[in-house]
């Protein structure tokens, strides 16, 4: 009785909040679309809440234009971001039960050293890495966008988090008496339990990936290896030349869309995991 | 045993492709190309950095041995079937110049068709790549070309812009950036009861007519320029010492910047200026050019009418008009060098005579891209040509008036350091001019970020 | 004997499964970072395409530092990450709860949790441009205003100190606050129904129930939260870059220390970011000790410790 009012009200004050905040955070993607849609003379004469009929046009414009291979672009960032997230997910779901679920002499030392390097600012490392690289051959190539993410140390600890709460090791202990192999335990039994971190950090690593600007823009040289990032700096880099500001806007809308299509699959995926993730026992 | 003798290959395994991942691809970039051709000999590979595609276009147009470009335009091919390799990056954020740097340090050891054979540079900072000790342009005389007589038709500011300090060229222009103003007709009607170029011309001639038309706008309700970033030009081109001397590590600071910001200051006090356009290059300024704006006038070279002034105007041809600056200046320019190093001398030297010398080609290049070309004779002829006026300036012909301010300009002596002198003065006396900071914090601040953008500089010197 | 031998090999199989982790981390990552720290000792920069030094200075650069603007720079990076990370945690915190309270009868939260995904998908540096041009003092956000008439002239937000910092840290909140719910909302979940059926048996009212249970229980993904957050703000780069073209405009308030990094990066001075580097390193690394000793006891069951503790407390509660 008394417990049911309040939930009543809570329940209109969590709504309407939840409103006030979505639409923060559609009413700057409908300004992108609404900006997409619209000619760069449109444009000029300043904001409007109405969308234009300009959009076919501007991805006329961003499809045809050689010197920015958009589609090209969104190909390699999908390679990029697709390979990052399976390998960063995976590999560091392997450390995180390595480091876990057993016990072994160093143990306790790699656990300590990746919470040190988690800290760790990339950026700086940047500059020592492309000499690496460039000495190792990979310079202008999509391999070191995607390798170096096996050590995440971030999506590491959150994995290990995870099993921490999640994996009773008496149901590794369980395995190992069916006969099960170490490996194969990993991959049979441990890998399921952790659907809701992968799904979870899978996103996150796609998506860090795929906005990824600064370590590209270091490493590729060629227009066919160029992600999208890299082109949309190009585009608007290429100052005076190609001043067109809807074609701008529609090349982020063109890099947004295929990130949020994956976005919405993985979702679904995510809360059927989360739901369904009864792994206690 | 036998799963964890399985499991055990496995993680071999993937270590072994990690591992071969990185060699495999060494050796697809290192082995391709099995080295150095014989020298003489000219390399199948033609090399070019660039920030865009404006000297491709500008190769496509006028240089004859081109047979087609791939359709991505990575890759055009010659009648002799050398390919060209265009090598573009963004000049935004240093982009361009971080990675030309980076290829031009490996030119030595790279292979013969990996070497950079054609560069571009901008006004900005040619004179980082002009430098004699950097030794990266390669000069002209070496390509088999004379300065002297084979460019003798080239404006000579453009001449001097491209030597080092001994006066050796090291780098040749087709474009020429002679500025003018550009004003709005209807605005001039309005307030002045004209919009003849010539009557204009005389209200804005120097700095005192200026200042009086200024006055008249303000009255009726207008801004003579968008923004004081506007006028740091034909300030800026006008310094009588380089903002850093040959050998030395101190910049100094030229009484013309400080008139700069003492007059920006007055303008922008006076209602001369649109307080809410700061700077150039973004949204506000944009839109300062279109029909809404009450911004009179810009002060534009001819690329700047062409691509930034037409597509950021939404209202028809013939509104806007131009006449002479109040003051001579120069506003950009693209220079072209052969890379020290290159394999390809030959088709070097070839590319650079058809597109910054041939005069036909040149005045090809002015009528099909409205570019002010680098020709004295050709541009004086452009402009008694009326098949060289403008739908856009109402049938004007805006040689006629770039003409005589390329002939008057008088180019600031450069230095390898004026690219960010420029930019960070401007943006720490931004702050000034808007009153967020006082005087002698906004000269604290440009001490500190140039120290930064420069670690060599020493000491910065101040005028008065 | 087979038995026997089991225990120890299984032990060891912990060194496979962490193997290509460190391979991959020793070879792109620490040969990079000992690189910068070796270097930070060194005056070593470009002047044009010439470069100078590599010359052992010592500890110069380090001290060159100190006497720069770097402090001021570290707590411009505090206040805007302040700013962006309070309400951003309180409000993910707040939503993530709300989620899985299915007393609250939340309609289309499969909507609502997309929607506020979305910005975090946006590149930050996209999403700069896009603020800098709908907050400029000719953009739609002042025309809204003007035409709803809460303000006559034009607000200058990029222009004063309080609306640049203000919309760094709005943004900053923006981006993050979604990812934040998510993974608080991933965590609540996988708290065990069995331990809020037992305390809604023992009468734990909503806010008891949040700061009892729901807390501790999720301290492990929480503390993550806070260092990712932590590490994050320390590295806050793009979205000020972009605002305020580079500058930290107004005379240099929002200049962050990557910022601050970047422009020495930018000259090419090997030396001086190497030395800022290591500075920024030892910051993150104090931080986080204390984040991780903070949030992290040693007791690895502190979790169930903490949830009995609650259960005990409800039902003092509900006795008294």
């Amino acid at each position: 009785m008394k417990s049911k009012q309040p939930n009543h009200l809570r329940s209109i004050v969590a709504h309407v909040v939840l409103i006030i905040l979505s639409f923060m955070c559609l009413f700057f993607f409908y300004i992108l679309i609404v900006n997409a849609t619209r000619s760069h003379s449109d444009l000029q004469k300043g904001f409007s809440a109405l969308p234009g009929a300009y959009l076919l046009d501007n991805l006329k414009n961003v499809a045809n234009d050689g010197t920015f291979p958009m589609f090209r672009g969104i190909l390699n960032s999908l390679i990029v971001s697709g390979c990052s997230a399976a390998i960063c997910t995976y590999f560091s779901a392997l450390t995180a039960y390595g480091l876990y679920a057993y016990n072994f002499k160093l143990k306790k030392i790699a656990f300590t050293f990746i919470m040190a390097i988690l800290v760790m600012p990339t950026q700086v490392t940047a500059m020592g890495f492309l000499r690496l690289i460039t000495n190792m051959g990979m310079y202008d190539s999509l391999l070191p966008l995607i390798i170096p993410s096996i050590a995440s140390p971030a999506v590491f600890y959150f994995m290990y988090s995870y099993l921490q709460s999640s994996l009773p090791l008496s149901l590794v202990e369980a395995a190992r008496i069916d006969g099960s192999g170490e490996f194969m335990t990993f991959n049979r039994i441990v890998l399921p339990i952790m659907k809701p971190a992968i799904a979870v950090q899978a996103i996150f690593s796609f998506v860090g990936s795929w906005n990824n600007y600064f370590v590209p823009a270091l490493v590729i040289q060629s227009k066919e290896k160029m992600t999208v990032p890299i082109l949309i700096a190009t585009l608007r880099g290429a100052d005076y030349m190609n001043f067109d500001m809807g074609k701008i806007y529609t090349m982020i809308l063109v890099a947004i869309v295929p990130i949020i299509i994956v976005y919405l699959l993985l979702s679904k995926f995510i809360i059927a995991g989360v739901t369904l993730g009864g792994v206690k026992e | 045993m036998k799963k964890r003798v399985v499991s055990a290959l496995l993680i071999a395994a993937m270590a072994v492709t990690a591992m071969a991942g990185c060699g495999s691809n060494s050796g697809g970039s290192g082995g391709g190309n099995d080295g150095g051709s014989a020298s003489g000999e000219e390399g199948k590979v033609i090399n070019i950095y660039s920030w865009n595609d404006e000297f491709r276009e500008r190769v496509e147009a006028v240089y004859p041995e081109v047979k087609e470009t791939s359709s991505d335009g990575t890759v055009t091919t010659l009648n002799d079937g050398t390919e060209i390799h265009w090598i573009i990056n963004p000049n935004q954020d240093g982009v361009y110049q971080q990675k030309l740097d980076e290829a031009l340090m490996k030119q030595a050891d790279a292979a013969a068709d990996d070497k950079i054979d054609i560069f571009l540079s901008e006004t900005d900072y040619v004179n980082k790549y002009t430098d004699k000790d950097a030794d990266a342009a390669m000069p002209l005389k070496d390509l088999g070309i004379d300065p002297e007589k084979d460019l003798a038709d080239q404006y000579e500011f453009t001449k001097v812009t491209a030597s080092d300090t001994e006066g050796v060229q090291r780098g040749s222009t087709w474009q020429c950036c002679p500025g003018l103003l550009v004003y709005r007709r209807d605005i001039a009607k309005e307030v002045f009861g004209t919009d003849d170029p010539e009557e204009i011309g005389q209200k804005v001639k120097d700095w005192d007519a200026m200042k009086g038309t200024a006055e008249e706008l303000k009255a009726k309700g207008y801004f003579t320029f968008s923004s004081y970033a506007d006028t740091f030009r034909l300030y800026g081109n006008s310094i009588a010492e380089s903002w850093v001397s040959p050998g030395e590590t101190v910049i100094k600071v030229d009484q013309k910047i400080m008139d700069w910001v003492k007059s920006s200051k007055e303008w922008l006090d006076a209602g001369y200026l649109d307080k809410n356009v700061k700077g150039q290059w973004n949204d506000d300024w944009n839109k300062a050019m279109g029909s809404a704006s009450k911004v009179f006038a810009f002060l534009f070279p001819a690329w700047g009418i062409d691509f930034t002034l037409k597509p950021n105007w939404d209202g028809g041809d013939g509104v806007w008009g131009v006449t002479n600056p109040p003051q001579e200046y120069n506003w950009g320019g693209s220079y072209v060098h052969a890379c020290t190093g290159t394999d390809n001398a030959e088709h070097v030297k070839d590319i650079i005579l058809a597109v910054t010398v041939n005069k036909d080609n040149l005045l090809k290049i002015s009528k099909d891209y409205s570019d002010f070309t680098n020709t004295v004779s050709g541009m004086q002829e452009a402009a008694k040509d009326d098949s060289f006026s403008s739908e856009f300036l109402g049938g004007q012909n805006a040689f006629t008036y770039f003409a005589p301010v390329a002939e008057n300009i008088q180019i600031a002596p450069l230095s390898a350091y004026d690219q960010g002198c420029v930019e960070l003065i401007q943006n720490s006396f931004s702050d000034y001019l808007q009153g967020k900071v006082d005087y002698d914090k906004a000269k604290t601040n440009f001490e500190t970020a140039i120290k930064e953008r420069y670690p060599d500089i020493t000491e910065i010197q101040w005028p008065e | 004997m087979k038995q026997k031998n089991k225990k120890v090999d299984y032990s060891k199989w912990g060194y496979f499964f962490i193997l290509p982790f460190f391979i991959s981390f020793f070879i792109f990552s620490l040969i990079p970072l000992i690189d910068t720290i070796r270097y930070s000792f060194f005056e070593y920069y470009r002047s044009g395409i010439k470069e100078i030094g590599p010359n052992f200075v010592g500890m110069a650069n380090y001290a060159s530092l100190l006497g720069s603007d770097m402090l001021k720079y570290a707590a411009n990076t505090m206040i805007l990450w302040v700013i962006g990370f309070i309400p951003q945690i309180v409000i993910a915190l707040v939503l993530a709860e709300w989620f899985v309270d299915a007393r609250l009868k939340i309609r289309g939260t499969q909507f609502f949790k997309v929607v506020i995904y979305l910005p975090n998908l946006i590149m930050a540096s996209a999403f700069a441009m896009l603020f800098f041009t709908m907050f400029s003092t000719n953009g739609p956000v002042n025309g809204i205003l003007m035409s709803i008439g809460l303000t006559s002239k034009p607000i200058d937000f990029l222009g004063s100190v309080m609306g640049t910092r203000s919309l760094v840290g709005f943004m900053n909140f923006l981006m993050w606050f979604g990812n934040s719910t998510i993974m608080l909302m991933a965590a609540i979940m996988g708290i065990s129904p069995d331990i809020f059926e037992a305390s809604e048996l023992d009468g734990c009212n909503s806010f008891q129930r949040f700061f009892f249970i729901t807390l501790p229980q999720i301290r492990p993904i929480l503390a993550y939260t806070l260092i990712t957050a932590i590490i994050g703000g320390l590295q806050m780069f793009d979205v000020p870059q972009i605002l305020t073209n580079g500058q930290g405009s107004p005379d240099r308030t929002s200049m962050t220390l990557i910022m601050f990094l970047n422009s020495h990066l930018k000259s090419r001075n090997y030396g001086m970011a190497g030395a800022l580097s290591v500075y920024l390193f030892i910051v993150s690394g104090i931080l986080c000790f204390f984040v991780y000793r903070m949030t992290n006891n040693d007791d690895p069951d502190g979790s169930k410790a903490a949830a009995k503790k609650a259960k005990k407390l409800a039902k003092k509660q509900g006795r008294g």
